[in-house]
């Protein structure tokens, strides 16, 4: 079992991780970080990938796999790039754009 | 160099590049947090997510089958993705999230689906089993809570349904706790039976658990609702990661989950709402005493001040300090442009302008920011509901713009007022409220507003584009942009 203590531990610190990276963030950023946070989120594509890599030819299971590879992808790309148009906006007051452009 | 440290090295690749992903995302969400560094933070958790898949593909070696099996659900999930990352407008980003969420969780759901039918897990270590079978249960119920609730909430965002009154009841609590309790015996029951009936009762149950709770919460409310599904899709990222047996999953399943709860929690504060009562306690408004509730399309309002856009841009043209609420209302008229237009000539005239954000402006926190932003209207105009409050008193003139709730002064001094206690903004302070509105229809909760009753206030009715535009003309007319160009 030593495995699963040590998964077990790797989630309590990310959790605690988490907690304290967006301990404090400006209400401006709240619906951007949701957003960005939300694409992380579809870091599930690992899973995709995993069943997929492991599916030894069953086609149930690519299918299974390539669906969930497609919904995560979605989530993940589309929620990256539309937490980059929201930020690309935040003009800074010298009129420049934060990270270039 | 010896073949096995050569060999050995090579083994240890992939866990070096799950760290530095790690890294990365961390540091990726930290980034996010401050305004500087938000849009580079960003790309740099899309480069961690990069990293972990180029990393994982190295480690697995997928068979060129899995390879054709790859291309084509990339291909179908990455250009709607790219697609609508791109098409989407700026005001619908709530409705957005929301449905990238519940892929999200959905595709966590597939991934234990998949391996409690046909057993592709990681289980090759002994005891694993159980554990493995545990996750498939904890991934397939959020999961589906999840993608289940996410559609529903985007789908009473986007107005495609109401809140059925059944689900104002209290049988909507009984109908709930039967789900649970089926959702809670499929979960007991799947590690026996792992690709059997138990699983089935899981996916049914869970997934009409997430239509049976999102359903009854209130429009106003579903902001909260979608930031705690995004912190479920974490959860679920996290038991697939149990599943599948990646610690990297894990990790940034975790660190999404906690993230959310935080955000949820500032929400709930902002809207001075428990998280309890926004899941259980039903749409807001609706089970709200007949007096406090405003009905039909005059809202019951008897000391209504209406008047013209000339009356307004001639209060315009002499106040000093202008206040703008901007609210939901604003973004749905597109009128953000024409506002932040409004607001450069009055300051060409000397007028000192700032927009007054309430925390849940818009339909999520930090909605109106990006609204704003869009409008190019400067980030250091947006004062916080803290800093603008104690100033009103000294504000000639506020115009409230499609906002409702948030400038209701009942929640401050109307202890029968469902908004009883919200933190709002105190413009009945100003010497003068002008009211931009299409109608005396109710606001978004469905709450009377006593705001418009006030002597000071006036109301001005339109779409707020047109009235903004109106004003526009009217101060033309008057000579505002001009006076300064020619001294």
């Amino acid at each position: 079992m030593s495995g699963f203590s040590q998964a077990l531990w790797v989630l309590l610190l990310g959790s605690l991780l988490g907690l304290e990276l967006i301990g404090k963030v400006p209400p401006t950023l709240h619906t951007p970080l949701m957003s960005g946070a939300n694409a992380i989120s579809g870091i599930t594509v690992l899973a995709s990938l995993t069943l997929l890599a492991r599916a030894d030819g069953n086609p149930a299971l690519l299918l299974l796999g390539a669906l969930s590879l497609g919904f995560a992808l979605f989530n993940v790309v589309g929620g990256f790039l539309v937490t980059d148009r929201m930020l690309a906006m935040f003009r800074r007051p010298g009129g420049r754009t934060p990270g270039g452009r | 160099m010896d073949p096995t440290l050569m060999e050995s090295m090579l083994n240890l690749l992939p866990y070096a590049v799950d760290l530095v992903a790690v890294l990365l995302l961390a540091l990726g969400i930290k980034g996010l947090a401050k305004v500087r560094s938000a849009r580079s933070a960003n790309g740099l958790a899309a480069l961690a997510l990069g990293l972990a898949v180029l990393g994982l593909l190295i480690e697995l070696q997928p068979p060129p089958l899995a390879w054709a099996a790859i291309a084509a659900g990339a291909a179908a999930g990455g250009l709607p993705g790219l697609l609508m990352a791109r098409r989407v407008p700026m005001t619908a980003m709530p409705q957005t999230v929301a449905l990238f969420n519940g892929c999200g969780g959905l595709a966590s759901l597939l991934v234990a689906v998949g391996v409690a039918l046909f057993g592709a897990g990681g289980g090759a270590e002994a005891g694993a089993a159980l554990v493995e079978r545990l996750s498939i249960a904890i991934s397939v119920f959020v999961g589906a809570i999840t993608f289940t609730g996410s559609l529903v909430a985007m789908a009473k965002l986007e107005g495609w349904i109401d809140t059925p009154a059944w689900t104002q009841s209290r049988l909507r609590h009984g109908v709930n706790i039967a789900l649970a309790v089926a959702a809670l015996v499929g979960v007991v029951a799947l590690p026996a039976d792992p690709g059997g009936a138990p699983l089935w009762l899981l996916l049914v149950a869970s997934s009409l658990l997430g239509v049976g709770v999102t359903l009854p919460i209130g429009g106003a409310d579903m902001p909260v609702v979608i930031s705690l599904l995004n912190s479920y899709s974490g959860v679920a990222a996290a038991a697939a990661g149990f599943v599948v047996g990646s610690q990297l999953l894990i990790v940034a399943g975790a660190m999404v989950g906690a993230a959310g709860l935080i955000l949820t929690q500032v929400m709930c504060t902002a809207m001075n709402r428990s998280l309890l009562s926004v899941l259980f306690g039903g749409a807001l408004g609706a089970s709200a005493g007949g007096g406090a509730k405003a009905g039909g399309e005059d809202g019951g309002y008897s000391r209504i001040t209406s008047c013209s856009p000339e009356e307004c841009a001639l209060a315009l043209e002499c106040a000093e300090r202008v206040v703008f609420v901007p609210g939901y209302g604003l973004a749905v008229a597109q009128a953000q442009h024409a506002l932040s237009e409004l607001a450069k000539l009055l300051q060409a005239n000397g007028t000192e302008v700032s927009y007054a954000i309430h925390p849940v402006a818009g339909r999520m926190p930090g909605h109106m920011n990006v609204l704003l932003a869009e409008a190019d209207v400067p980030y250091e105009q947006l004062v916080e509901m803290d800093a603008i409050n104690p100033e009103f008193p000294r504000t000639d003139v506020v115009i409230v713009l499609g906002a409702n709730d948030v400038v209701n002064p009942d929640a401050k001094t109307d202890s029968t007022s469902p908004l009883f206690g919200m933190p709002v903004l105190e413009v009945d302070q100003a010497r003068q409220v002008f009211v931009v509105k299409r109608s005396l229809g109710a606001g978004y909760a469905g709450i009377r507003n006593a705001l418009f009753e006030l002597p000071q206030t006036a109301m001005l009715f339109g779409d707020a584009k047109a009235v903004l535009n109106g004003l526009l003309s009217e101060l033309r007319e008057l000579g505002v942009g001009r006076v300064k160009t020619a001294a």
